[in-house]
């Protein structure tokens, strides 16, 4: 990974540091009643997520799941309109009627976050179908979790995937629980082993906090389906360092405290940054720079999405058909 | 014009919109090999080819029996540039891909504040009527009423079939299309050239004064039997076919009943919360000053559908009963002679 360049290396560091801070002010917010509901935050994975969404081209698809900020953030979606969706205001890049769980951002490929765990799988799915009939070179990428991972959808997407040999990334997020179930109480096997069942590569990044390792698993992945190769599942192990939701309060301790410690411990933003400072890619100067910048980035975030209207009461009849703006029915 | 059969219709439609649009696919199980006449010429002109040699395998593609994978596939295919039409082949099997259909299909657009369009064609039959007992014979098209989002059309005559079709590949929405087997056969002069119906405008089959029969997919035919039949008593019976249930011309409904003053309304799938009972709820909310008797639905009572013809051919709603339920609401009593239609 020497060769890459070191604005990309800087990049990837900004960008899990967007997630990292753009979630810590989320997880804020909904304490303060700032956000209504809640929101899942990807504090702790960020280097799973930044090392697959910077592995992608700007044309490339994505789709993801309810732990939701961070996907749009690591293809490079505006925090604004992200943090603006996330209270419901206008000016959010779903005009206020996705929320956090349903995020999307077209402009940068990310066709929409699930609340239903496996359900936009399929979607990847059809993207990568799209461009092999119009083949256009896109690739598509599916985030999913380890709960998600023991939904048929998945193996039905990863059969047709693998007969019609369309560009597409299985990326299974494995956090290691599915809300407090441990993956492996409920999971038959290694995921990524299951891969041979369809004839596709299954590929097992163990150090999944270690960004150029996803990143490096991932490119060899997009490679691949860009030349025609076929898809790919690539099972990242990471870590969530909160709650499955913020303010879930399950009074029991389906985590080990000192599990936890450790994973905290090799924490994926500061181990880069290390790496990055080591290897003389940047400064602790800069490092501290960019610490900075990113924290007045989602500080305009937020008063952005303060500062912004909410949506007028005809918004709700909008955008259920291309023809008919009020809807069928209303 | 000339003369097609609903299928052939259909398969007519299908192939125009190919031709027309480079994005319009067709997936489904068993597409290639034209299964089910729809995706070729009919067995009597096989020699002008099937689709998977007129368009090649790139856009008609033979899926796995995975009604999940291909609905969100699909879905996620229209919301990157495809136009494709999924043949689902039966009704009952929308139900495996209930999440697709209601969590994606529907709500992506509306969810993501525009950002999606969804032009996506679904279609599937009604095999009702024809001992395939309980899981192949639903006439499930109200429960997806119920969900918002999704365009649902019913043609009942090849001619509808073709451009309702057509329209229905044209729309950035995702349609869903429920074509009775019942109808397969029927065949009557199609003009060969390109036309669209547009979806949510309702068609007079017969023009009558007395009474206002809507009728929905299969109940069609019958209720025109009916009104016929009933002409020869002094009856004198609209029929009305709404065409397509989302969009619904409810101007059109409105407008007959309050000329006519009464309403039946004849559909094939179940009675509780089906397209009938909203018709009638429309109806009643909007036409209730015209309405000189109450309205009268003729639906197919709620209970699953035995396999046994001798017991299955009751429950649906035909001619007879149609036409009883006309006498009832013009307060005219049952023939006590045999008429056309008891002597069926």
């Amino acid at each position: 990974m020497s060769t890459l360049p070191n604005e990309t290396l800087v990049e990837m560091q900004r960008r899990m540091l967007r997630i990292r801070r753009f979630d810590e002010r989320a997880s804020k917010m909904v304490k303060r009643g700032q956000i209504p509901g809640t929101v899942h935050t990807s504090i702790g994975q960020e280097a799973q997520v930044v090392g697959a969404t910077m592995a992608l081209g700007d044309d490339d698809y994505m789709s993801g799941n309810h732990r939701s900020h961070g996907h749009p953030i690591g293809k490079g979606s505006p925090l604004g309109p992200l943090m603006a969706e996330l209270v419901g205001k206008a000016t959010g890049v779903c005009g206020g009627k996705g929320g956090s769980l349903h995020l999307a951002d077209f402009n940068v490929g990310s066709l929409g976050e699930s609340g239903i765990v496996g359900s936009s799988i399929p979607i990847a799915t059809g993207a990568a179908l799209s461009s092999k009939v119009l083949d256009n070179g896109r690739v598509a990428l599916a985030f999913f979790g380890d709960g998600a991972a023991n939904q048929g959808c998945l193996y039905e997407s990863m059969n047709m995937a693998g007969v019609w040999d369309l560009p597409v990334i299985y990326l299974c997020e494995n956090n290691q629980y599915a809300l407090s179930t441990p993956a492996h109480t409920v999971t038959s096997g290694v995921i990524a082993e299951r891969a041979a069942g369809f004839g596709m590569p299954g590929v097992r990044v163990e150090d999944g906090q270690d960004v150029l390792k996803v990143y490096e698993a991932v490119s060899a992945a997009v490679e691949n389906a860009r030349s025609g190769g076929g898809p790919t599942l690539v099972e990242v192990i990471t870590y969530r360092y909160n709650e499955h939701s913020e303010g879930l309060r399950l009074g029991t301790d389906y985590r080990d405290a000192l599990e936890r410690e450790s994973w905290v411990g090799r924490d994926p933003i500061l181990s880069f940054r290390k790496h990055l400072v080591d290897s003389g890619v940047a400064t602790e100067d800069e490092m501290d720079q960019l610490e900075i910048d990113v924290l007045a980035e989602v500080e305009e975030a937020f008063e952005f999405s303060q500062e912004s209207p909410f949506p007028e009461p005809e918004v709700a009849f909008l955008d259920l058909y291309t023809d008919n703006p009020i809807g069928a029915h209303a | 014009m000339t003369v097609m059969s609903y299928l052939g219709a259909i398969g007519a439609a299908q192939r125009e919109a190919m031709e027309a649009d480079e994005r319009v696919i067709i997936i489904g199980e068993d597409v290639e090999a034209n299964v089910y006449g729809t995706t070729g010429a009919g067995k009597s002109r096989k020699d002008k080819g099937d689709f998977l040699e007129m368009f090649g395998k790139n856009r008609i593609r033979n899926t796995p029996i995975s009604e999940e994978g291909i609905v969100g596939a699909a879905a996620g295919a229209a919301m990157t540039g495809l136009r494709p039409i999924v043949d689902l082949s039966y009704s009952s099997f929308l139900y495996m891909a209930m999440d697709q259909f209601v969590n994606q299909v529907a709500k992506n657009r509306y969810m993501f504040g525009g950002q999606a369009s969804m032009p996506v064609v679904f279609r599937s039959a009604m095999f009702y009527g024809l001992s395939t007992g309980a899981h192949h014979s639903d006439r499930p098209y109200p429960m997806f009423m119920n969900v918002p989002g999704l365009k649902i059309i019913t043609p009942a005559t090849p001619s509808d079939a073709k451009g309702l079709l057509r329209a229905a590949v044209d729309s950035d929405d995702p349609v869903l299309t429920f074509e009775a087997c019942t109808l397969w056969g029927s065949k009557e002069e199609v003009d060969e050239a390109e036309y669209r119906i547009p979806l949510g405008v309702a068609r007079t089959h017969r023009e009558g004064s007395d009474v206002t029969v809507v009728a929905i997919s299969g109940a069609v035919p019958e209720a025109i039997k009916a009104a016929n039949a009933l002409a020869e008593e002094g009856l004198s019976v609209e029929v009305l076919d709404p065409r397509t249930l989302v969009p619904l011309d409810r101007e059109a409904i409105v407008a007959s009943v309050a000329r006519t003053g009464r309403l039946v309304v004849a559909d094939p799938a179940h009675r509780t919360c089906g397209a009938a009972a909203e018709i009638s709820a429309l109806v009643a909310e909007e036409a209730f000053g015209s309405l000189r008797a109450p309205i009268v639905r003729v639906t197919t009572p709620d209970t699953q559908i035995p396999f046994s013809p001798a017991i299955e051919k009751q429950l649906y709603p035909d001619a007879m009963k149609i036409a009883a339920a006309v006498r009832r609401v013009c307060d005219v009593p049952e023939p006590a002679q045999e008429t056309a239609l008891s002597a069926r």
